[in-house]
C-alpha cells in the first residue's frame, strides 16, 4: 500500500442536475468539506472504482480524483485553483454557486 | 399556404424585421425539442452512454461546465425581437439564476440550468421561433453576420437573408452532422467587415460582380484556437444560384479528407494549411462540378421568399439632422460623449444605430440580468421598431433609433446602468468566460476584464485613446478571439498558478492580422499594468489620430518588446 | 452483430467472410475490399456479392464493380466519425442501386440521417444492440418528419412541402 504524494478526494458531476459532488462517507455530497480524504494509493483506487460503478448507474459523470490540503479541523481543501473554484462556485459572482448555498446554511466560509 | 407565396411574403413579425417561422419551421423545430426530451430520458435510463450522448446533447447546446450545464442559445445572424428578449429574461429567471451571457458568436449562454429542465427550456425558446440547435457539436454552427446588418451605410446587402437561408439548409443535416470538427460560417455584406468573417472557417462576403451580379466571394479555412489561421479565397465570385451546392462540395470535401486522427488539426484550415488552397479548390471544384444540381433548382425562389422577411421596416421621412439632438448634445456633455461613442451612422436619414454596451466599467463582459433585458426589450419597442442586435463583440445594438429620441432612449438606458459610453474603446473588452465558468480553461478571464476596465475607468482618458480592442480568452480555444485583439491576452497554467500571454496587433477585420507576442507571461495582478505601459508607450508615440493598430503597424512590434524588456529590466516580470 | 432494416431487428442471409475462409462458389457473400477483385473472377452469375469497405474508400476504386455488386457495407469505426455518410451519398450518386449497409458503432439517434444518405440497413454489434434495442430503433425512424435538405432520402424536403403548399 503505497503512500499518496498529496491526499486526494473524489469528484463528480451530477447527471441529472449538473452540480459539483463530491465523494463523501455515504455517498455524494454537494460540500467539498465533507468529501473523504483518501491517503494512500489502495483507497485512492477504491474510490476510482466506486465513481466508475456510479458512472455506470448513471448517477455521475466526469469523475476524478483531486489533490488536497487538510485544515486544522480535519476537512479537505483543493490544491490546485481549478477545483478550488469547482468547490466554491465563479470567483466573480460570490452570490451564486456554492458559497452562496454554504454561507445561506451557515457552513464554512 | 398563401403566407408562403414567394411575391407576396406576410409580415406577422411586424415588430421587427427578422425571419418568421412557417408552420414547416415551427413543426421541424419542436420535432428537435421532442427527440432531445427522449434523448435526455435514454441517457438517464442508460440507453444511451454519456460517450454517446454527448454529441446529442451538444447538438443541442448543453455543455457540462465546470459548476453545472451550460445551455447554448442560437440568436442567429444576431438579430432579436423584443418579444424573444422578454423571452430569454422569462427563461433566465424561470430555469436559470436571473441572468445570461452573451458571446463572442452572436448566442447566449445559461450557466445553471439543470438537464431534465432543458427540454422544457427548449420548447419556451420554440415558442418565439428560437432553438439552442447547432450552437456546439461537431456540425456546422449558428450562422453569424455583421451586427449593423440592414442598417449600416456601408453595405452592398443584407447578410441575414443568406445568414437564415444556410440556417436552413445546414439544420440537422445529415451528411454533415458528424464533422471533423466544429464547423462555424460568418456573412457580410458590407464595406467593413464587423462580423470577423476571416477568422470562420468559412467566411461569405456578398460582393457584386463587374456585371452588377450579386453573389458571394467565399474564404475558406480561417479559425483561431490553438494554430490561428487567416481565410482564403477560394472563389472570387459564386452566383447565388450556386451558393448551397457549392457549400456542399466544400463540406463534403473537408468531412471526406479533414484529420481526425488530432482533435487539435481536425479543423478545415489544417487541411487547406496542409494540403495547400489549390489543392483544396481543385477537389472543391471537381465535386461541384460532379454533383447533381437538380435538386437545388428552386434555390433562387427560396431565398428571394426568405429576403421579403428582411424588408426594412417603415421609416418615418426626416430630415437628415435633428435639431433636438445637436441642443441635447450642447446641454449634456455626457450625452454628448455617449453620441460620439456609441451611436453610428444609419443608411437612413434620420435615424441612428446605437450599441448599448454590456461592459460597465469593472462588470462582467457580455452578462445581462433579467431585468436588463427587459429593460432593452421595452426600450427597442418604444424607440427601436421593436428589433436588437446581439454584435459578437458581446454587446446589444438598437440598430432603428430617431436622432430625435437619442437622448430620451439615453436617458432611459442611463437609469437602467446601460449607458457606458465605451463602445470600441478599451474598456469594452471581449472575453470567454474563464475558469469561472468553463471547464476547458487554463485561467480566468473575467477577472482580468474587470481589473483592465477599472485600470482605465476614466472614460475621457478612454476617448484620448481612442479605438483599442483588448480580448481576453481563458485557454487556446480563443473564444475570447485573442488572437485578433489589438492587445490579446491568453490566460494558460504555469507552475501551478494563472499567467496571461499578451500578444499585439491583432486585427479582425478584412485586413486580418494575428497578434505577436510581446513576451513570457506574466501573472494576473501584473496584467492591467503592462497594458496600461504598452498604452501610454503607444500614446507617446502615435502621430495625429492614429489608432494603436496602425501606430504599431507602423513602428513594429520590435519597439513595443524592447519596453517591455525595458521594463522587464527594472523588476517586473514581464 | 444485429442488422436493422425498416425500423425492426431482421435475420442477415449474408455471410460475412473472414479473409482466410477460402471463396465458396454461390450464396450471398461479403467479403473485403481487398478481396474484391478475386471474387468477381471467382464468383459466377449465380451468387451475390457483397463488399466491406472502410470508410476511407476512394469511391472512384468501386466505380468498375458496382455493377456486380448487390451489396456494399461502409465500416463505421466509431459513431462520430461520419465519413461514411459522405461516401454512402457518393457510391448512391455514381449508380449504386443495392443494399447499402452501415455497418458498426452506428446509434439509433443516427439512423435517419443515415436513411437520407441513402442506407437501407444498419449493422450494430450485439452489446449496442442490447442497450437500444428495436424499439428504439424503431421510434427513431420517427424522430424527425421532417428536414430541410433537398435531394437526402425520400420524404421530401420542407422546401419542396414549400412550394406544394404555395401553389
Ligand atoms: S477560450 Fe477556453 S476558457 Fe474561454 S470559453 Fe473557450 S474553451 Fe472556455
Amino acid at each position: 500500500m503505497a503512500g499518496l504524494e498529496r491526499p486526494q478526494i473524489l469528484l463528480a458531476s451530477d447527471l441529472a442536475h449538473g452540480d459539483v459532488v463530491f465523494l463523501g462517507a455515504s455517498g455524494w455530497e454537494r460540500d467539498c468539506h465533507r468529501a473523504k480524504i483518501v491517503y494512500d494509493s489502495d483507497a485512492a483506487a477504491a474510490l476510482q472504482a466506486f465513481g466508475q460503478a456510479e458512472i455506470a448507474k448513471n448517477h455521475v459523470v466526469d469523475v476524478y480524483l483531486a489533490d488536497v490540503a487538510v485544515d486544522a479541523s480535519g476537512a479537505p481543501e483543493p490544491l490546485h485553483y481549478r477545483e478550488k473554484i469547482r468547490a466554491l462556485g465563479p470567483s466573480v459572482r460570490r452570490d451564486l454557486g456554492k458559497q452562496a448555498w454554504l454561507r445561506r446554511s451557515g457552513d464554512a466560509m | 399556404m398563401t403566407a408562403h407565396d414567394p411575391v407576396l411574403p406576410s409580415r406577422p413579425n411586424a415588430g421587427g424585421t427578422t425571419y418568421v417561422y412557417d408552420q414547416f419551421d415551427a413543426a421541424f423545430v419542436r420535432e428537435r425539442v421532442a427527440e432531445f426530451r427522449e434523448q435526455v430520458e435514454r441517457r438517464l435510463a442508460g440507453a444511451l452512454t454519456e460517450d454517446e450522448f454527448r454529441p446529442f446533447r451538444l447538438m443541442n447546446g448543453l455543455y457540462l461546465q465546470l459548476h453545472a450545464y451550460m445551455l447554448r442559445i442560437a440568436i442567429p445572424y444576431g438579430t432579436l425581437t423584443a418579444r424573444q428578449l422578454r423571452q430569454l429574461a422569462y427563461i433566465a429567471d424561470q430555469w436559470d439564476q436571473g441572468y445570461g451571457h452573451f458571446t463572442t458568436r452572436q448566442n447566449l449562454q445559461y450557466n445553471w440550468p439543470k438537464l431534465v429542465d432543458v427540454p422544457d427550456i427548449l420548447d419556451a425558446l420554440a415558442d418565439v421561433d428560437m432553438h439552442a440547435i447547432q450552437t456546439s457539436g461537431n456540425c456546422i454552427r449558428n450562422i453569424t453576420a455583421d451586427h449593423f446588418a440592414g442598417v449600416a451605410a456601408d453595405e452592398i446587402e443584407d447578410p441575414r437573408p443568406t445568414a437564415e437561408f444556410l440556417r436552413q439548409w445546414s439544420s440537422a443535416h445529415s451528411e454533415f452532422s458528424f464533422l471533423p470538427r466544429k464547423f462555424k460560417f460568418a456573412v457580410t455584406g458590407a464595406e467593413h467587415d464587423r462580423a470577423a468573417i476571416m477568422v470562420h472557417d468559412i467566411g461569405l462576403r456578398i460582393v457584386k460582380s463587374p456585371a452588377g451580379e450579386i453573389g458571394y466571394q467565399v474564404a475558406v479555412g480561417g479559425g483561431l484556437g490553438r494554430s490561428p489561421f487567416i481565410c482564403k479565397v477560394v472563389r472570387e465570385f459564386l452566383p447565388r444560384a450556386d451558393l448551397l451546392a457549392y457549400l456542399e462540395a466544400i463540406m463534403r470535401t473537408y468531412n471526406r479528407f479533414g484529420r481526425r486522427d488530432n482533435k487539435f488539426k481536425a479543423r478545415i484550415k489544417i487541411l487547406v494549411h496542409e494540403r495547400g488552397l489549390d489543392e483544396i479548390r481543385e477537389a472543391v471544384e471537381a465535386e461541384f462540378a460532379a454533383m447533381d444540381r437538380a435538386p437545388f433548382a428552386y434555390d433562387t425562389q427560396e431565398f428571394v421568399r426568405i429576403a421579403a422577411f428582411f424588408a426594412p421596416p417603415s421609416y418615418a421621412k426626416l430630415p437628415a439632422r435633428s435639431a433636438s439632438l445637436e441642443t441635447a448634445k450642447l446641454e449634456n456633455r455626457d450625452f454628448a460623449d455617449f453620441v460620439s461613442v456609441n451611436v453610428a451612422e444609419h443608411k437612413i436619414d434620420g435615424y441612428a444605430i446605437v450599441t448599448v454596451s454590456l461592459k460597465p466599467i469593472g462588470g462582467i463582459p457580455g452578462d445581462a440580468a433579467s431585468h436588463q433585458m427587459r429593460v432593452l426589450a421595452d426600450l427597442a419597442e418604444k424607440f427601436g421598431l421593436g428589433e436588437l442586435r446581439v454584435s459578437h463583440a458581446q454587446n446589444i445594438i438598437l440598430p432603428h433609433v430617431k436622432k430625435d429620441d437619442l437622448f430620451a432612449l439615453w436617458r432611459a438606458l442611463d437609469t437602467a446602468g446601460l449607458a457606458t459610453a465605451n463602445a470600441g474603446l478599451v474598456s469594452d473588452i471581449i472575453s470567454c468566460p474563464g475558469l469561472d465558468y468553463c471547464s476547458l480553461a487554463t485561467a480566468r478571464s473575467i477577472p482580468i476584464a474587470q481589473a483592465i476596465s477599472r485600470r482605465f475607468a476614466d472614460l475621457e482618458r478612454q476617448r484620448r485613446i481612442g479605438e483599442l480592442g483588448v480580448k481576453i480568452s481563458g485557454c487556446v480555444n480563443a473564444c475570447g478571439h485573442h488572437h485578433v485583439g489589438a492587445i490579446g491576452i491568453l490566460g494558460l497554467e504555469k507552475k501551478g498558478a494563472e499567467s496571461y500571454q499578451i500578444t499585439l496587433g491583432g486585427d479582425p477585420t478584412f485586413e486580418a492580422s494575428i497578434g505577436e507576442l510581446l513576451g513570457p507571461g506574466v501573472s494576473a495582478e501584473q496584467v492591467p499594468e503592462v497594458i496600461e505601459h504598452i498604452v501610454e508607450f503607444y500614446l507617446a508615440e502615435r502621430q495625429g489620430d492614429e489608432r494603436f493598430i496602425d501606430t504599431w503597424r507602423r513602428i513594429g512590434h520590435q519597439r513595443f518588446k524592447e519596453l517591455a524588456w525595458r521594463e522587464g529590466e527594472d523588476g517586473s516580470d514581464i | 452483430m444485429a442488422l436493422i432494416s425498416e425500423g425492426a431487428f431482421v435475420e442477415d442471409s449474408w455471410r460475412r467472410l473472414a479473409d482466410e475462409e477460402a471463396l465458396p462458389k454461390s450464396g450471398k457473400i461479403i467479403v473485403s475490399l481487398s478481396r474484391l477483385h478475386a471474387a468477381l473472377q471467382w464468383l459466377g452469375a449465380g451468387s451475390a456479392l457483397g463488399v466491406f469497405v472502410p470508410n476511407t474508400t476512394d469511391p472512384a476504386a468501386l466505380v468498375g464493380a458496382l455493377p456486380r455488386l448487390s451489396l456494399i457495407a461502409i465500416a463505421f469505426p466509431a459513431f462520430a466519425d461520419g465519413r461514411g455518410f459522405s461516401l454512402a451519398r457518393l457510391l448512391r450518386r455514381a449508380g449504386f442501386t443495392g443494399e447499402l449497409r452501415a455497418s458498426g458503432r452506428i446509434v439509433a439517434d443516427q439512423y435517419l440521417h443515415a436513411v437520407g444518405c441513402g442506407f437501407d440497413r444498419i449493422e450494430i454489434p450485439d452489446d449496442l444492440a442490447e442497450r437500444q434495442g428495436e424499439a428504439q430503433w424503431r421510434a427513431a425512424l420517427h424522430a424527425r418528419s421532417l428536414s430541410y435538405q433537398r435531394g437526402y432520402g425520400a420524404g421530401g424536403s420542407i422546401l419542396e412541402q414549400r412550394r406544394r403548399g404555395a401553389k
